[in-house]
């Protein structure tokens, strides 16, 4: 099915499973360590790998002597660039390759693989690989070298600029004008389980066991990297231990492992390690992002400008689309947006959950904030009034938009009346306290998916696609739609994922998968409603499936004496003029308290609530979960995590997970997520849009409108750290 | 990691006369040496484990203090109604540090022995004159927030990371140790931790064959007791800055004052001019200002750990309001 037309009533609109909170079905596994994720995989004769990292931004090896690592106890081989096989290039969406030649590009990019019978071995001898560089000058700080960034074209992302109107004359003439500059820092996703694959090979065929949240691209990407035919690629990923886009491509782990795997006739496993990760694999650009706002004097918006720097190496295209949101999220007649990328020897920056709007309204939400400050304008006043009645970019209708009662109910709940705009008036013993908020938007893409039901006579139901669960809740939610139209017990339904060999799938990522995979689930089970229906001789518009049995008038069957030895239908979802026709964004409005140590300058959150509009929700416990953890996103974004850059060497200093600071637990008060009752007839057959990115979109901003209307201290620099506020708060006296 | 021998040692001479020799290194709790070793900062030949020797025991001493094995784990002790009771800094101070599970395997003698958190001494691949003396300091003008801000050298500007030892500063700890022939020791803790001069690779005061059996705890002196420590974040991070103080006051007047602070030098540092600026004065501001111009003479930044100059002011002026009451 493409999506080319409104949905109308269907078989999810009556009250069922479909929504309801029930518990993960994955759930024990996963707490009783049953769930395998790639690097528990067993095999008989396995042996371990180790990635020797550059230790060099820029340069060129010298010499590189595997001598002592060869002899070492245990090593059955050191790869490097002598004799490691000719592979596929491309950008990092494209291929990966490996130890290609002697010239270092990045920091931490793999020098050599060091192979043995054992984790402890390989990694002992990895350290006996005695490398020695030539080093070249690097350009790596995105802000020294703001003057060299130019127009990325990427093939599968939108084009990096956008003009609607006359900006630079409107904004010129605009009564009340902000003119602010942001910048957000290197990112790094931080997810719990490391990179890790299993490889092996059965004769000329590959089977990797893999952390990786897009599997089919994956089998291209190897494919192309390997040359190999995409056929002759198996990925097998049933658990993910979290992505944010860290797996959305393949890693050095997985080629590494397919290379030694087949040189070495034996199966190879890898896992990077945490402080490897930071740099083998992806991480989120910092920005600098310009936003100039220009209105009348009641604040609606005459000129609305968006610039972002971003950086990446040179021979990639991926820009980090801070600006993307700022073409649909207010109204005005004169618009533009740039994106601008700055080539950089360090490694590549790829997406971070919600690519984009997680930075983008990090900036444009602060910004609104000032405007409103400006303009003595109540902030969710100053919102509504630049409410607009279709996408002001591309003049067509939005899919369904729900921001206004997001922020009139959040305002309610949390009791924003009592916030007092002026800042720095409120105080709690030590506690400055200020109440902050922002709105949240993101896109709603749906991907090509297509999936396998099958009916048993058993009475057992089995989905099958290649589709990954990174910790979101998939498994439930594809069992929730599967008993719900086929009229079975959750019980009753197995949801078999994460594996190349079932039907092709969107995978994990931008927020796609549960639309793109449910609807595409959702189709199967129609066409296997019909043929149910057809062989009962029933009319498959008017049947009930319910209890086991298919029903219509007085007359009602068991679905088991219908299936003979089994049957299977196809269902298959793809983007259509719905994707063209219509603006289609998720969106919600954060409210947060935080405190401010007026002595010390320390931050800490009190309390949050996100109210979301997101079409259906098929899970509203997972759901639940996706938004508050997004809110968590936003709390580090805003007040903890950076990479620091060391110009010097071209790395990232803090890399490890004592240093590049996440939220912990003590760091997280009372928060709170809701969903108002949407439904989207142009989104996919679910009627649902995406999630897993929302929470993120905008919390950011949230916490820093707080910080401000607590202490009156507007830092544009995030993270929001003490050393930043310490000069503006009181003097003690 | 480097591949070495494992030893259990049966008694605490054993324990001594094996890490006497190079190479070898005494393993407790292990939260600092193995993440070390896995990344080759630490390589030892042999590692003698003590985890089964008699030093568990929290015990009165005959002073009215308390001595505390060097095994007994950091959450035992930030348990022990003793220490809660009468040495509230202590037990404020180790929960502040690390988490729940590090405080679990973590001990008394391995907390005052752990390494510093600078990012390029983790680094094999960065130059280090503590790893590898000579090498030059990293640091120095490199990414140093966390670094030190008193008592620094041209070598180095690393901190001593932990809180508990900050506290035990405060209270005038003494280290108790043992050496290979059977003699015992006592280190006052202003004495034990070093500052870097020339040598940042040498630590501390114990000798090769010396190893810690105990930290004795003077009886609690009179006063009010409080550790504040900012980080970056709620838990789980190092302190930028921590006080930990014991401030005796009645009726507006400072009658004794001690204050240990942590995150800003080699080791936990103390400021008898700025105690001295505080005994028989008035409480109040320009008292407190007397006390942390004392405190932070010399005081030098290396930039990115500029902020923590004003910032030790800052929170030592919190900490005396809430230590008198004002």
């Amino acid at each position: 099915m493409e999506m080319n037309s409104p949905v109308g009533p269907n078989a999810l609109d009556a009250p069922g499973i479909v929504g309801k909170p029930i518990d993960r079905v994955d759930g024990r596994l996963k707490v009783t360590g049953g769930a395998r994720y790639a690097y528990e995989m067993q095999q008989k004769t396995v042996l371990y790998g180790f990635v020797v990292e550059a230790s060099i931004g820029k340069g060129t090896i010298r010499s590189i002597d595997t001598r002592a690592a060869e002899k070492a106890p245990g090593v059955v081989l050191v790869l490097t660039h002598r004799n490691a096989p000719t592979q596929g290039t491309g950008n990092h969406r494209e291929a990966h390759p490996v130890l290609t030649g002697p010239q270092v590009t990045r920091y931490g990019q793999p020098v050599a693989f060091v192979v043995a019978e054992s984790f402890e071995e390989a990694r002992a001898a990895a350290y006996l690989v005695d490398v020695k560089y030539d080093w070249s000058s690097g350009k790596y700080a995105l802000r020294a070298n703001v003057d060299e960034g130019r127009i990325p074209k990427p093939s599968d992302a939108p084009a990096a600029d956008s003009a609607v109107g006359d900006f630079a004359a409107a904004f010129a003439g605009a009564p009340v004008q902000i003119d602010v500059t942001y910048t957000t820092p290197l990112q790094s996703h931080a997810m719990m389980e490391p990179h890790a694959t299993l490889a092996m090979w059965d004769d000329n065929k590959l089977i990797l066991h893999t952390a990786n949240q897009m599997l089919n691209q994956g089998q291209q990407v190897i494919a192309t990297t390997l040359k190999i035919p995409l056929e002759n690629i198996r990925l097998i990923s049933p658990f993910i231990g979290g992505g944010f886009g860290g797996k959305l491509w393949v890693n050095a782990d997985a080629i590494l492992a397919a290379i030694a795997a087949r040189q070495l006739k034996r199966p190879v496993k890898i896992a990077l390690t945490r402080q490897q990760i930071f740099h083998v694999t992806t991480h989120r650009s910092d920005t600098i992002q310009r936003i100039r706002l220009g209105t009348d004097r009641e604040g609606r918006i005459l000129a609305i400008g968006h610039d972002v720097f971003s950086g990446n190496l040179p021979s990639e295209q991926t820009y980090e689309g801070a600006a993307l949101q700022t073409r649909t999220l207010y109204a005005g007649p004169n618009r533009l947006t740039r994106h601008r990328l700055v080539p950089l020897d360090i490694p590549v920056a790829s997406s971070m959950r919600a690519p984009g709007e997680a930075v983008g309204l990090m900036a444009l939400e602060c910004a609104m904030d000032e405007l409103a400050e400006k303009l003595d304008l109540d902030p969710i006043e100053l919102r509504m009034r630049n409410e607009p009645s279709e996408d002001p970019e591309k003049h067509i209708p939005y899919s369904s938009r729900h921001l206004v009662a997001c922020m009139q109910e959040g305002a309610r709940r949390f009791g924003w009346d009592k916030r007092n705009p002026k800042p720095g008036q409120v105080r709690d013993g030590r506690w400055l306290v200020g109440i902050g908020m922002a709105a949240a938007t993101r896109g709603n893409p749906l991907r090509l998916s297509k999936a396998n039901v099958r009916l048993d006579p058993d009475g057992n139901a089995t989905v099958r696609m290649a589709m990954t669960d990174i910790g979101t809740g998939t498994y439930t939610i594809l069992a929730q739609i599967t008993a719900e139209m086929l009229g079975l017990p959750m019980e009753r339904v197995v949801v078999e994922l994460g594996d190349t060999s079932f039907p092709e799938a969107a995978g994990s990522g931008g927020s796609f998968g549960a639309g793109s995979s449910g609807s595409a689930l959702f189709e199967a089970c129609d066409a296997l409603r019909e043929k149910l229906a057809r062989i009962a001789g029933m009319d498959p518009a008017t049947a009930r499936f319910a209890d086991g049995n298919i029903a219509s008038g007085e007359k009602s069957v068991r679905l088991t004496d219908l299936v003979g030895t089994g049957l299977d239908a196809d269902g298959e979802i793809q983007p259509g003029r719905n994707n063209r026709d219509f603006s289609q964004q998720s969106y919600g409005a954060h409210f947060v308290e935080v405190g401010v140590d007026a002595d010390t300058g320390e931050v800490r959150v009190r309390r949050m609530l996100g109210v979301f509009t997101a079409g259906r929700v098929l899970n509203a416990k997972t759901a639940r979960s996706q938004a508050i953890g997004g809110m968590v996103f936003g709390v580090g974004a805003a007040l903890h995590e950076g990479m620091t850059l060391d110009p010097r060497f071209g790395y990232f200093v803090n890399r490890d997970l004592a240093e590049y600071l996440v939220p912990v637990h003590a760091d997280i008060p009372a928060i709170e997520a809701i969903f108002l009752a949407e439904l989207d007839n142009e989104s996919n057959p679910l009627k649902s849009k995406g999630i897993g990115e929302l929470g993120i979109c905008g919390a950011g901003a949230s916490i820093a409108n707080a910080v401000y209307n607590a202490c009156g201290v507007r830092i544009r620099d995030y993270p929001i750290t003490l050393d930043k506020l310490l000069t503006g708060l009181p003097v003690r006296a | 990691m480097k591949a070495f021998t494992y030893q259990r040692a049966d008694t605490t001479a054993h324990a001594a006369a094996a890490t006497a020799k190079p190479g070898a290194k005494i393993i407790a709790g292990g939260t600092n040496l193995l993440d070390l070793m896995k990344l080759q900062v630490e390589t030892p030949s042999q590692l003698i484990d003590i985890n089964h020797l008699p030093l568990d025991k929290v015990e009165e001493t005959s002073e009215g203090g308390l001595r505390i094995g060097a095994l007994v784990r950091n959450s035992d002790l930030a348990a022990d109604p003793r220490v809660r009771q009468r040495y509230g800094v202590l037990s404020r101070a180790l929960l502040a540090g690390a988490s729940a599970q590090l405080r679990n395997k973590a001990t008394t003698g391995g907390n005052l022995l752990q390494r510093t958190r600078c990012y390029y001494f983790y680094d094999i691949t960065k130059p280090c004159n503590k790893r590898s003396p000579g090498a030059g300091c990293a640091a120095l003008e490199g990414f140093n927030r966390i670094h030190a801000i008193l008592g620094t050298s041209e070598q180095c500007i690393a901190t001593h990371p932990s809180d508990m030892a900050v506290a035990m500063r405060a209270l005038d700890a003494i280290v108790e140790t043992v050496d290979r022939k059977g003699d015992t020791r006592t280190i006052p803790i202003a004495e034990f931790h070093r500052l870097p001069g020339d040598t940042p690779e040498i630590e501390t005061s114990l000798k090769p064959g010396e190893i810690i059996t105990a930290v004795a705890l003077p009886p609690p002196p009179r006063g009010v007791q409080v550790y504040r420590k900012v980080r970056d974040r709620a838990s789980y991070a190092f302190a930028l800055v921590s006080v930990a103080a014991i401030v005796d006051s009645a009726r507006g007047r400072i009658r004794s004052a001690r204050l240990a602070f942590g995150g800003l030098a080699h080791k936990p540092w103390r400021s008898p001019q700025a105690e001295q600026e505080l005994v028989n004065a008035a409480v109040g501001t320009s008292t407190f200002n007397a006390a942390a111009n004392a405190v932070l003479d010399g005081a030098r930044g290396f930039g990115d750990n500029d902020f923590k100059i004003p910032l030790t002011r800052r929170t030592l002026h919190s900490v005396l309001a809430e230590t008198t009451g004002t």
